[in-house]
């Protein structure tokens, strides 16, 4: 693809000995906004640094525009960081707290713009604040002062102001109050139509994500085991993962009494409504997830066979490449073509 | 800063040990460098008139004289201006290259850190005093020689504090914001890492001015520091031990100005912990 | 039939040297036995304190007012010795991190056998075994193994299952859980609520559920309160919550959250402004400030909660259905 913006391709990231994140391939088109779910060892944050060169992954490449930002020199690798930016999780953690908020939005100017003179930068400044739903008088003010939500906001000031092609957004709504989250997402999207950026949004929460992305990659154990265009994976889901993720969301039934289960009975959820995972098989798939022993991701075959109730003999031993089993929709499944029939899959 | 150096300020103006340590601080170094105005006497000329005289208000020399027949009072002022005084510049010269040294240690991490301390370690274990001597002997006394020998003091236990701070802060989300806004090395070291590690750093250098003033009066005490006819508090502690049968007086000025002054500068040190420490982190 | 939790004008005030904040500006409510409440509210809503007061768990500069009664028996301003024979006994706990409320360096086995021994006067070997027992009821696997293990070597789910396991374990009237699913992934959160709600059922207990979260408190609740401010805004039952909100605020917040199923949206429906932090409260209704039903009253006068025994509400326009 000529947009390609960004090219991540045989990813290794390892802790130690401990490896979390195991292969990972995709690209990202500008202007394009990508979700990445996943769970908590599922390595979508690790893979957010991992872009970012915020750590040192033990293999592979990250072309962004062209050039890996992997094995570039530092000084080509701080150039580039303008036009790749990120909004961390915890918005008072992300804010230095002896920095006023001015000079928290200012600094990418100072570093990038030397030659800006201080009252041209302070326009700048003043300008995104406005943009983010904020007063220029807070310039002077410290994190401290501000709400979760209002900080999130001047961390996305911070990232948009020398507009970068790439906004990666690391869980960034997860610690705000609901009824703040829409605003947040909602300002995302604004800034996002308005620069024509691409965003890499990552978060657990897949509601959020439904709405914000055009497609969706699912991660599970370092591994990337679903890729779809994001209402083919909302609507039909192939990869077992994906669909226990989906259906362990809880929602609220029209009808919702006490007895009210995680999954609406029948109406517009995914056609696989009844639990998949039962209790206890969850309850055992909790013993292999957890204790994440290095040993065990090494073995051969599919990491999420312990907790997938269609696992087959083939399962334990052959890994599953993740292939195209419809247009733009890629899976990494073993019995990924037999979604077609759904009854064949109620063993 | 502001916000924070504002609400420090509250806390220790709350504290009233450290506001009267203060005050008596600044009465002393007041009356220090003022001193030469107020008494009609050098701390150098010698009044053969009065040698080895009491204490009194009715005679010119309010603190009495010493052997020689200077001015206690003048000579003990003197003398504590000159121990503020290395004091103080000992210590700035500590911060800053306990500081520097320390961030880069922490910031850098990895071998260069690894050599850093090694560093800091093997100059740890020298015995200072030793050190000093032998320097001595190689450059002679000097002033500048003290200064070097006191500066070596402080600054080792610094770049550890600092090192350890920076080590903590390194982590915190707000220094990777900093790194993928694309700033390098030394920006995040000059801008987000000291600022954040000042607090414990400044409490520490408060209670560093105590410590050296008391090693350059040890330094003075053994004859390796200010020479004659200079004084600082530790040579005139050192003449008074000396005089203390005959003329008791000669030990007991200095002396109590030397505890006074180490008493104050303490509580100063303690009452501003209290006060930076609770907003910090 | 005595409540097994009857909460009375509980106010609860933090004290600082700027002057005092107030966390719980009136709250009363009551649980029946057996009955599932969910407690639902954004952060400053005071729905955690209500309960930490209940428990003697408050912080030092808490003042608190009112009063809390626990089967007939008020729990405020009571010793240590009384309080402790009800709490983690008839009155227990389940805290939003497993990982800071069990103590690191006790095996879970100990950690559970304590509970019995300390309340019920139990022998440690008797302890244990029981302990294990109730492992195996919420679905720990190997729980044998697991006695010996330490905190730090579960996993946040399983964490989460001893903590239930150590609530249940002097079969208590009341469990309160504060945030029990926030802390965990998805999945692990369906099969905590699923635990939740068989545990329930077996063993017949009154469950507070406390979550931000409206979506986790309806697969189990009964009943559900809503909070905002530091005072209950709504209290019905479950089905006409969600089905006829009658306070606004509940209202915007069951529109907030998005949908999985729906259509796509272009824009998430979100609440201007911001819940307002504790003691920031200016006008009569806290909610004013973001209300699109205001008026001049509710910025003058307070709201009192009113209503039925199945629906109440504290706001002076109601939505109707």
């Amino acid at each position: 693809m000529t947009n390609t913006l960004l090219s991540v391709r045989d990813l290794h990231v390892d802790f130690g000995a401990h490896a979390v994140i195991r292969g990972v391939n995709f690209d990202l088109s500008a202007g394009e906004t990508v979700g990445l779910v996943g769970e908590s060892g599922s390595g979508k944050s690790t893979l957010a640094r991992a872009i970012l060169r915020l750590l040192q992954p033990a293999q592979g490449s990250v072309e962004f525009l062209g050039l890996d930002l992997l094995k570039c020199p530092q000084a080509e690798l701080r150039a580039q960081r303008r036009g790749l930016q990120v909004v961390f999780q915890d918005p008072l953690a992300s804010l230095d707290p002896r920095m006023t908020v001015g000079e928290t939005i200012a600094e990418p100017l100072k570093i990038f713009e030397p030659g800006l003179n201080a009252g041209a930068r302070l326009r700048q400044v003043n300008a995104m604040l406005e943009r983010v739903g904020l007063s220029p008088d807070m310039t002077g003010r410290y994190p401290h002062e501000f709400s979760g939500g209002q900080c999130q906001r001047i961390g996305i000031a911070r990232a948009m102001i020398l507009s970068p092609k790439l906004l990666i957004c690391d869980e960034i709504v997860s610690s705000l109050d609901m009824s703040i989250q829409g605003q947040i997402v909602n300002l995302l999207l604004d800034l996002q139509r308005a620069a024509g950026m691409a965003v890499l949004f990552i978060s657990h929460n897949l509601a959020v994500v439904r709405h914000l992305s055009h497609r969706v990659l699912v991660m599970y154990l370092g591994k990337l085991v679903e890729i779809a265009p994001c209402d083919a994976l909302f609507a039909s889901p192939i990869h077992p993962y994906t669909r226990a993720l989906l259906a362990a969301v809880p929602r609220i039934a029209p009808h919702a009494a006490g007895a009210a289960s995680p999954q609406a009975p029948g109406e517009l959820s995914p056609p696989q409504a009844p639990p998949e995972l039962a209790p206890a098989v969850l309850a055992s798939a909790e013993v292999a997830s957890a204790e994440v022993s290095p040993p065990r991701l090494m073995a051969s075959g599919c990491a999420f066979r312990d907790r997938c109730p269609h696992a087959l003999p083939v399962c334990e031993t052959s890994n599953p490449a993740l292939l195209e089993v419809a247009p733009g929709h890629w899976a990494a499944c073993h019995r990924s073509h037999e979604t077609l029939n759904p009854l064949s899959l109620r063993q | 800063m502001g916000a924070f150096a504002d609400e420090a300020a509250r806390r220790l103006r709350s504290n009233s040990a450290a506001v009267v340590a203060v005050i008596a601080l600044c009465a002393i170094m007041l009356l220090a460098w003022l001193g030469p105005w107020i008494s009609p006497h050098n701390s150098q000329t010698l009044d053969w008139l009065h040698i080895a005289a009491r204490p009194g208000m009715q005679s010119s020399h309010w603190f009495g004289t010493d052997r020689l027949g200077r001015d206690l009072f003048a000579r003990t002022l003197a003398g504590t201006r000159a121990s503020i005084a290395i004091g103080l510049a000992a210590s700035v010269i500590s911060l800053l290259v306990g500081v520097s040294y320390g961030a880069v240690a922490g910031y850098i991490g990895g071998r260069t850190d690894h050599l850093m301390m090694r560093l800091i370690e093997i100059l740890s274990g020298l015995p200072l005093i030793f050190f000093v001597i032998f320097l001595t002997v190689i450059f002679g006394r000097s002033d500048y020689l003290l200064f070097f020998a006191i500066g070596a003091v402080g600054w080792l236990t610094m770049a550890r504090i600092v090192r350890g701070q920076t080590l903590s802060i390194r982590q915190r989300e707000f220094i990777e914001a900093a790194i993928a806004s694309g700033a390098g090395a030394g920006r995040i070291i000059a801008r987000h890492v000291v600022p954040n590690v000042i607090g414990p750093v400044i409490v520490y250098a408060t209670l560093t001015v105590p410590q050296i003033i008391l090693f350059e009066s040890f330094l003075s005490f053994l004859g390796l520091g200010i020479q004659e006819p200079g004084a600082s508090l530790g040579t005139l502690i050192a003449e008074g031990a000396g005089e203390m049968e005959a003329a008791p007086w000669i030990l007991l000025v200095p002396g109590s100005f030397l505890a006074v002054l180490l008493l104050c500068l303490n509580i100063f040190g303690d009452g501003l912990r209290d006060a930076l420490d609770v907003k910090d982190g | 039939m005595t409540p097994t939790l009857s909460v009375e004008r509980l106010r609860v005030r933090f004290s600082h040297r700027t002057g005092s904040i107030e966390a719980v500006d009136g709250v009363s409510l009551q649980v029946a036995p057996s009955e599932c409440v969910g407690i639902v509210g954004e952060s400053g809503s005071g729905k955690t304190q209500v309960f930490m007061a209940a428990m003697g768990l408050l912080a030092g500069n808490a003042q608190v007012s009112g009063s809390v009664r626990f089967e007939g028996d008020e729990l405020l301003a009571v010793d240590a010795p009384t309080l402790n024979r009800v709490r983690g006994s008839r009155l227990t706990m389940i805290f939003q991190d497993p990982m800071t409320s069990l103590t690191p360096h006790l095996t879970i086995g100990t950690q559970l056998a304590e509970v019995m021994v300390a309340h019920l006067a139990m022998p440690w070997r008797d302890a244990r075994s029981l302990a294990g027992r109730m492992l195996e009821r919420v679905h720990v696997p190997e729980p044998k193994r697991r006695l010996g293990q330490y905190p730090h070597e579960l996993s946040g789910g399983m964490r989460q299952r001893v903590m239930i396991a150590m609530s249940l374990l002097c079969e208590p009237s009341l469990v309160i859980a504060d945030e029990p699913t926030t802390a965990l992934d998805v999945t692990i959160q369906a099969q905590i609520i699923e635990l939740l709600r068989a545990v329930r059922s077996e063993f017949g207990m009154a469950l507070v559920l406390i979550s931000h979260d409206l979506a986790v408190v309806a697969g189990l609740a009964d009943r559900i309160l809503v909070m905002y401010a530091g005072r209950v805004v709504e209290n019905a039952i479950a089905g006409e919550l969600f089905g006829h909100p009658r306070h606004p605020y509940t209202a915007e917040l069951l529109k907030c959250i998005p949908d999985i199923n729906g259509a796509r949206l272009a824009r998430l429906p979100t609440l201007a402004g911001q819940p307002p932090r504790p003691g920031e409260v200016r006008e009569a209704c806290p909610f004013a400030p973001r209300c699109p039903r205001a008026a001049d009253r509710c910025r003058i006068e307070r709201p009192e909660l009113t209503g039925s025994s199945t629906s109440q509400v504290a706001c002076h326009f109601p939505l109707t259905s």
